[in-house]
């Protein structure tokens, strides 16, 4: 049954065709890759020649950078807004520190899908439950059940240290081959590594119909019901993943630290990343680039400077980013680097 | 086939002590032009919320094709074949017009669930959504974002939406709605022109459009049916002209 049939007598048939071609072309290449997305990849490895004894400091921010990307997917593409982020990472991370300490597997390859599935896991179950609500709701529910996943590591303290943490997280070399040095060298390129197939992946899901569902939902969430779309499911399966991506984030931290903490649920960490992710631009999938650097590097000088009052400097930047966002001055400007040929934001 | 496209029966809908929907009952045939008209908060909105199910129903049931769709979700309800517009626009407002239609045939086809390939390589989905959107002459448009539409245009889309869904059930609230008249005939072009298979129930103020498409109007007062009856028989009768005229009818009061 064909629930169309010609209106529009086919005049200019040219025309026609020229519409098509050119609507087609926005989503046929929407997902090439352009070269001004070989930049964050040149800068993070020009980083690791230009400031060799910052790497530790790289390392970090790289780890920041996949947590914000995992938030992107859900935020920026879905329009999850939530405040308990770091209940995944922080998943992640005692999987990885688990899996060493408590069962001495130490390859830190297979404690990065350890900590992807375990996270998963967690992001699935919460998930069903928490994404019934939306908006304010969602925000107060996240963020206690981030507190309630806290406060269970902290109720069996015997099995992860409670807040002293769980000390002595050492992985094996890299391939069997590469040692860690003392400067952060080798963890630097594992991050980057890591957030490389990162990226790739989150990306390939972000333009694919099923993302294209995702940005649907944020538009117009009662319109993809109309449609007949799973819409829940939708946004499990993507928090799902979201979950994972966070996970491994948090099992980079726990490998690259050797030591974790309940720290690593703090609501801090849920809202650094979301700071993180709006400085640098939610949806457009390099957010996280910009802001997690950004926001690293602002620590670290201004914690320099002023050893307690650092977040104020954080705080300013926020708010001036925020109006000017409102004002649509960061749009023009987010408008013109898009224009570079950075992923358009669908 | 001897089953009525759509049937209603009983339908009841209660918000506290208001009752929205009151023992509604009718049936479609397949193919069928109808009408539903009525005075504001006559409850047809509603009437299309519980038919597609994005209300659930206090008590009754709703038939598609004989089939009982009252426990179905939205979703499955729109997997059965039921399609609707929305009096107030419900669009991917940033989206192009083409991923607009590209939602709804993705979602159909359930294109959407793969995650690991690239929008632009489903190609089937693009074809069809470009043929569609040729065949409303909508093509020009395809890709500009909905909100840079001049209001008609967008209109349009809504029902371009719809149909890229393949309703055998294509409910239509005021589709008009908002349009300036100078815009009115792009709509009026593509609702004379409907796939007669598909039944149609249209929501409409525009008496003028009601008696040009409709071949049976439903009046529905008060969440109840007043009437029904083909376009003559609805212009003559005195009840709905008085209910159109603003006068209070006690009896139905409350």
């Amino acid at each position: 049954m064909d629930a169309s049939r010609p209106l529009a007598p086919a005049v200019g048939g040219d025309e026609v065709a020229a519409a098509r071609s050119r609507a087609l072309a926005f989503l046929v290449r929407r997902d090439r890759y352009r070269l001004a997305e070989g930049l964050p990849w040149i800068a993070a490895i020009a980083a690791f020649f230009i400031f060799p004894n910052q790497m530790i400091l790289g390392g970090q921010t790289l780890i920041m950078i996949l947590f914000a990307l995992s938030l992107d997917l859900i935020l920026g593409y879905a329009g999850i807004v939530t405040l308990g982020h770091a209940a995944y990472f922080g998943l992640g991370a005692y999987a990885a520190a688990l899996l060493i300490t408590d069962l001495h597997w130490s390859e830190p390859f297979s404690g990065l899908a350890c900590a992807a599935v375990v996270a998963a896991i967690g992001g699935f179950f919460s998930g069903l439950i928490l994404l019934r609500y939306r908006g304010l709701a969602l925000l107060v529910l996240t963020l206690s059940t981030t507190i309630m996943l806290q406060q269970f590591g902290n109720l069996f303290r015997d099995f992860t240290g409670g807040y002293d943490g769980i000390p002595g997280i050492t992985i094996a070399p890299l391939f069997g081959r590469f040692h860690y040095d003392l400067y952060g060298h080798t963890y630097y390129l594992y991050c980057l590594g890591v957030l490389f197939v990162a990226s790739f992946v989150v990306r390939r899901i972000v333009y694919s119909p099923f993302g294209q569902a995702l940005v649907g939902i944020r538009e117009n969430d009662a319109r993809m019901h109309a449609l007949g779309s799973p819409v829940h499911w939708r946004l499990v399966v993507a928090y799902t993943i979201s979950a994972a991506v966070a996970g491994v984030a948090g099992a980079l931290f726990a490998q690259t630290n050797t030591l974790v903490t309940l720290g690593v649920f703090d609501f801090d960490q849920s809202a650094a990343v979301l700071m993180m992710l709006i400085l640098g631009g939610a949806g457009w999938l390099y957010g996280g680039f910009v802001g997690a650097t950004l926001y690293m590097v602002l620590q670290n000088e201004l914690a320099k400077l002023s050893p307690e009052f650092w977040q104020f400097g954080i705080g300013a930047l926020l708010i001036a980013v925020v109006l000017a966002n409102r004002h649509r001055l960061f749009g023009r400007f987010a408008r013109r680097v898009r224009a570079l040929g950075f992923g358009a934001k669908p | 086939m001897t089953a009525p496209a759509l049937e209603i029966e009983k339908l009841q809908r209660s918000f506290g002590a208001l009752t929205v929907a009151n023992n509604i009952s009718f049936a479609l045939p397949r193919g069928g032009r109808y009408a539903l008209i009525g005075p504001n908060g006559a409850g047809k909105t509603t009437l299309v919320n519980l038919i597609t199910g994005r209300l659930r129903a206090s008590a009754g049931k709703v038939l598609l094709e004989g089939d009982d769709l009252t426990a179905l979700s939205q979703a499955a309800r729109t997997r059965r074949g039921i399609a609707r517009t929305f009096q107030v626009n419900q669009l991917f407002r940033g989206l192009t017009v083409l991923e607009n239609v590209y939602l709804a045939i993705g979602e159909r086809t359930n294109a959407c669930n793969r995650l690991w390939r690239s929008a632009g390589k489903e190609t089937a989905v693009l074809d069809e959504a470009l043929d569609h959107l040729e065949s409303l002459a909508l093509v020009d448009d395809a890709d500009k974002p909905v909100r840079e539409l001049p209001y008609g245009r967008q209109r349009l889309v809504e029902i371009a939406i719809a149909l890229a869904q393949r309703p055998k059930l294509l409910l239509l609230d005021e589709p008009a709605a908002g349009v300036p008249s100078s815009e009115s005939h792009l709509i009026l072009d593509v609702i004379s022109r409907l796939d007669p298979d598909i039944t149609v129930l249209i929501i409409e103020h525009d008496m003028d459009l009601v008696f040009r498409f409709a071949s049976r109007i439903i009046v529905l007062v008060a969440g109840e049916v007043l009437t029904e009856g083909s376009p003559d028989e609805i212009s003559a009768d005195e009840r709905v002209r008085s209910v159109y005229l603003g006068e209070r009818r006690e009896d139905r009061h409350g």
